[in-house]
């Protein structure tokens, strides 16, 4: 039951709010509200309650083996919430002065340099507030410089096909034509499209690497010296660092400029969509136009270096400095696992993933792209189970949820049909990496032998499969008051 | 090791399961010369146990302080529920993601709906999205939006009020201007603080334009005309955008109720809803439109549907308008947006109601009045402008702006927003806050020390 329907006229959460306040008397009449939102009345135990057992209904990190491909989720250190949350920092207004901001700006600083050695940038900014956003920045520096330059006629920016959907939509909004380019079979880039698009029209080519078929793209240096003779910049999507930390450096590959998710490969929480944070890491040649604000240190005291410091920026992303309270935690996990524990990052996930994908193919699955290491993550293609048992990557991921796992990304990227893009990371034990092919073999078995049970799962859920078509199509995208539906409500 | 499980048998076993002698080897694709060595992370510092970043961030956080916040200028210091972090802290809430798979993800699609419900509620207007990074970037998709709905005219031109929040405009630079949106700026009054509607004419002179921008209250916590306002904008062909703070709404006319046909669409800085000020963020965004306009709304959106059994269930939406779908055809690029600190504004919106809601404005609105009585009596300061505000004041001083907010800051009283390096036009102005969590003798020490800076200093010339 939705918690607008618990609500019962005249009941408080009465503690919540001043006791007493004086009436409103300077406000003029035609100003003012005169029926009030129908937000609930309902008492803070019915909230504590209802919100208590809305989270049960969720799965999560926290309570499930949560595979999701290109999402990286790893365990969320419990140390980074709770120290992100101290009073200092919480109650910290934006605007304070630096005077009483020194604590902070120390962390965030040294976070922009660790960003920068684990990278090989030559500088970074934190501002994005998340990767999309990072993404946006990134295009809009390549935009700048090309500019900066005189040089107006790049309009166009390259990207792969299987890159995230993301990409083409940043570009976009930064003011660039898309050229996608196709990937050849053995999953890295079409060398022979590449050298026929770029051009005095190229700003640049946007890549993730490893990219999203889950490998690594092995003529990276051919494609930079391509582009870069072509007068583009590189562009990288740290969707995958967690593959490659400590391993090797997007720098060193010849990326002019970068995003990183810091609640992917920082282990900052998802939050059940966000917050993120994107910061944005940058070749000498592109160190002008950092969106604001930057953090500077001058004689041991740090500040907040703002337009009137970098008047080439691209400007300001938010009203602030960004998400800081999620820079705090990836700050502290950093700190947490040190210099040796980063390069372990992408051992242990590299580990994870191509032991996941070698049992799976024991089982009897079939990897796309099977030749090639897996990455942090890999993909299934289970088009033959479709075909022969009428069973879809769908209905598995489906059924995953029954068993206890959350769905590996389903049909993503679109290149591979009946795809599964599975993405264990660092965090999981074997034990668990074999449950979940334990889990994987019982459907495929079930798909043999009660296809419909497989078809219509899930089926231990809260709910069952939901009609999407049907909330497309009769768009129901708020309660109102005296709404209909709630009377035959089965919602916890 | 931290956070990686493997013991060294089962590193053992799965490199067998793998055929190869060390993990080293699976990197065997990455060209030997792209490959750095742990050297490459020396700068990096050594692992640290949580005792000892535990000491650290406690020693920092100590350093900040916990000064007496007199400053506003869009992030408030509110008293913030137990419940409400309490309960979005729970690991179910916290380590979830974007709930793709809705049937593993009731309950944050649920508590998204809920937050679209209370949006509507508040606005007045019919439909919300699920949450965008913050205000300012929340309006820059607003008036991106609005050009893209607008089928009246085919202008990419938006009249932006010089009274809007400095910070907001430059951002709405940031990210219309490379799509080659034109802002025109919008003067006010000098005496009301205000954005007349003669103003807008002088702005728009011969031409069309596809938006305009309306802020209530203003960044000066002027309220404006707003009913005149959207009159003008729908009477030129052009979308009326509102800018409003939440807790304001529980006093002031919601933006759907503006003018005859109400604002078109409206945004804000979900902030003051249960979400602490940490230095500027997260926070989120909000974006509510009118039916018409759904399908040209960024974000997520969450809608109610029914599962197989007929029973009703929660689910994404409109996935359609999305870049997973529509790629560089998207109606923008945002993907991961703020759930958690959406979590944070339903609860305590829930924990409030709206009789809550408008005991926190009215005592915020009193409060600043109160402050505004209390620093006026002082020689020399007075308020900048005559027309009525919500819960901000713009006070002109008798010497310059900065330096009495550092001897202020000097004693732990952040004194208010600094207007003159964005508005040298009102120098030495001031714009001062006082929210539900000042006391009244916390208002008498400003003001009290406040007069005895003042004495000090020098007069402005």
């Amino acid at each position: 039951m939705l918690i607008q329907a618990q609500s019962r006229t005249g009941r408080r959460a009465y503690t919540q709010a001043p006791l007493h306040p004086p009436p409103v008397t300077t406000i003029p009449d035609a100003l003012r509200r005169h029926t009030r939102p129908a937000l609930p009345e309902v008492s803070e135990l019915q909230v504590v309650r209802h919100y208590t057992r809305l989270s049960q209904q969720n799965f999560s990190i926290d309570t499930q083996f949560y595979p999701l491909g290109s999402c990286t989720m790893k365990y969320n250190p419990r140390a980074c919430h709770s120290l992100a949350m101290l009073p200092g920092f919480l109650g910290r207004h934006p605007l304070a002065p630096e005077t009483h901001g020194q604590g902070l700006l120390a962390c965030l600083f040294e976070l922009q340099e660790i960003l920068k050695v684990v990278t090989g940038m030559h500088a970074v900014s934190l501002a994005p507030a998340a990767g999309a956003q990072g993404e946006f920045a990134g295009v809009a520096m390549i935009r700048a410089y090309h500019r900066a330059r005189g040089d107006h006629a790049r309009t166009e920016i390259l990207v792969p096909d299987a890159a995230h959907g993301t990409n083409p939509a940043s570009a976009a909004m930064a003011g660039f034509q898309v050229r996608e380019l196709p990937t050849g079979p053995d999953g890295d880039l079409d060398l022979g499209a590449l050298h026929a698009a770029v051009g005095p029209q190229t700003a640049g080519i946007m890549l993730t690497n490893p990219s999203t078929l889950g490998v690594f793209e092995r003529h990276i240096q051919t494609i930079a010296q391509t582009v870069h003779q072509a007068g583009g910049l590189l562009y990288y999507d740290g969707a995958n660092l967690n593959a490659i930390l400590g391993q090797v450096r997007p720098g060193d590959m010849g990326f002019d400029v970068i995003h990183i998710n810091l609640h992917k490969t920082f282990s900052t929480p998802h939050g059940g969509g966000g917050p993120g944070a994107g910061p944005v890491g940058v070749s000498r040649r592109l160190e002008p136009y950092l969106p604001v604000p930057l953090v500077g240190c001058e004689n041991g005291r740090y500040r907040w270096l703002t337009e009137s410091d970098r008047p080439a920026s691209i400007g300001r992303l938010t009203a602030f400095g960004g998400n800081i309270g999620i820079l705090l935690r990836a700050y502290v996990y950093a700190r947490l696992i040190g210099r040796q524990g980063l390069a372990r990052v992408a051992e242990f996930a590299t580990l994870n993933a191509n032991y996941l994908r070698a049992r799976l193919q024991e089982a009897g699955f079939e990897a796309a792209y099977p030749e090639r290491r897996a990455s942090h993550e890999f993909i299934l293609s289970l088009k033959r189970e479709a075909r022969e048992l009428g069973v879809t990557a769908m209905d598995f991921a489906k059924r995953l949820l029954d068993y206890g796992y959350h769905a590996p990304t389903t049909y993503f990227p679109l290149l591979v049909p009946e795809c599964l893009l599975i993405e264990p990371t660092e965090t999981e034990s074997k034990e668990d990496l074999d449950g979940f092919v334990a889990a994987m073999t019982a459907i495929r078995r079930e798909a043999q032998e009660n296809p419909e049970l497989v078809r219509g799962a899930p089926h231990g859920l809260p709910v069952r499969r939901l009609d999407e078509v049907h909330a497309a199509r009769q768009l129901d995208l708020a309660w109102r008051p005296g709404d209909p539906k709630e009377n035959s409500s089965t919602h916890g | 090791m931290p956070f990686i499980p493997h013991t060294p048998d089962d590193i053992a076993a799965m490199l067998a399961t793998l055929g190869v002698d060390s993990i080293a080897a699976l990197f065997d694709e990455i060209p030997p010369e792209l490959r750095v060595g742990a050297q490459a992370l020396d700068a990096i510092p050594e692992a640290r146990s949580e005792m000892e970043i535990t000491r650290l961030m406690q020693s920092r956080a100590r350093a900040d302080g916990e000064p007496l916040c007199f400053i506003g200028a869009g992030a408030y210091d509110h008293h913030i529920p137990s419940a409400v972090w309490q309960i979005a802290s729970r690991g179910e809430f916290y380590s979830a993601y974007t709930p793709y798979q809705a049937e593993a993800s009731q309950g944050t699609l649920q508590v998204l709906y809920e937050f679209q419900s209370m949006m509507t509620a508040l606005t007045g207007l019919d439909v919300s999205n699920a949450s965008l990074y913050d205000g300012a970037s929340a309006l820059a998709e607003a008036v991106l939006m609005a050009v893209r709905a607008n089928r009246q005219t085919k202008s990419r031109r938006i009249l932006v009020p010089r009274a809007l929040h400095p910070a907001y405009r430059r951002v709405l630079h940031t990210l219309v201007a490379p799509q080659g949106l034109e802002l025109v700026e919008v003067g006010f009054d000098p005496r009301g603080g205000h954005t007349p509607v003669e103003r807008l004419e002088a702005a728009l002179g011969e031409e069309a334009c596809a938006a305009v921008v309306i802020a209530q209250p203003n960044f000066f916590g002027i309220l404006e005309s707003v009913d005149e306002l959207t009159d003008w904008a729908h009477a030129h062909q052009a979308l009326a955008i509102a800018v409003v703070n939440p807790v304001a709404l529980a006093l002031l006319t919601p933006p759907g109720d503006w003018g005859a046909k109400g604002a078109d669409l409206a945004c804000g800085e979900a902030q003051p809803l249960g979400m602490p000020l940490a230095s500027g963020g997260p926070y989120a965004g909000f974006l509510c439109c009118k039916q018409e306009y759904v399908r040209q709304l960024p974000g997520r959106i969450v809608g109610r549907t029914l599962d197989l059994d007929g029973r009703p269930g929660f689910t994404l939406t409109l996935q359609a308008r999305e870049q997973h779908i529509r790629r560089g055809k998207a109606t923008s690029n945002i993907c991961t947006n703020q759930g958690l600190l959406v979590t944070a504004a339903t609860i305590h919106l829930a924990l409030l109601g709206a009789e809550g809601l408008e005991r926190v404005a009215a005592s915020c609105h009193a409060n600043t009045q109160r402050l505004g009585e209390l620093l006026c009596a002082i020689s020399g300061v007075e308020p900048v402008f005559e027309r009525p505000v919500f819960h901000e004041l713009a006070l002109r001083l008798p010497a310059p702006t900065a330096s009495v907010l550092n001897a202020l800051a000097a004693e732990d009283i952040l004194g208010g927003f600094d207007l003159d390096p964005d508005y040298p036009e009102l120098e030495p102005a001031l714009l001062v806050c006082a929210t539900e969590r000042r006391t009244e003798d916390e208002l008498r020490h400003y003001a009290q020390r406040l007069a005895a800076h003042l004495e000090r200093s020098p007069a402005a010339s």
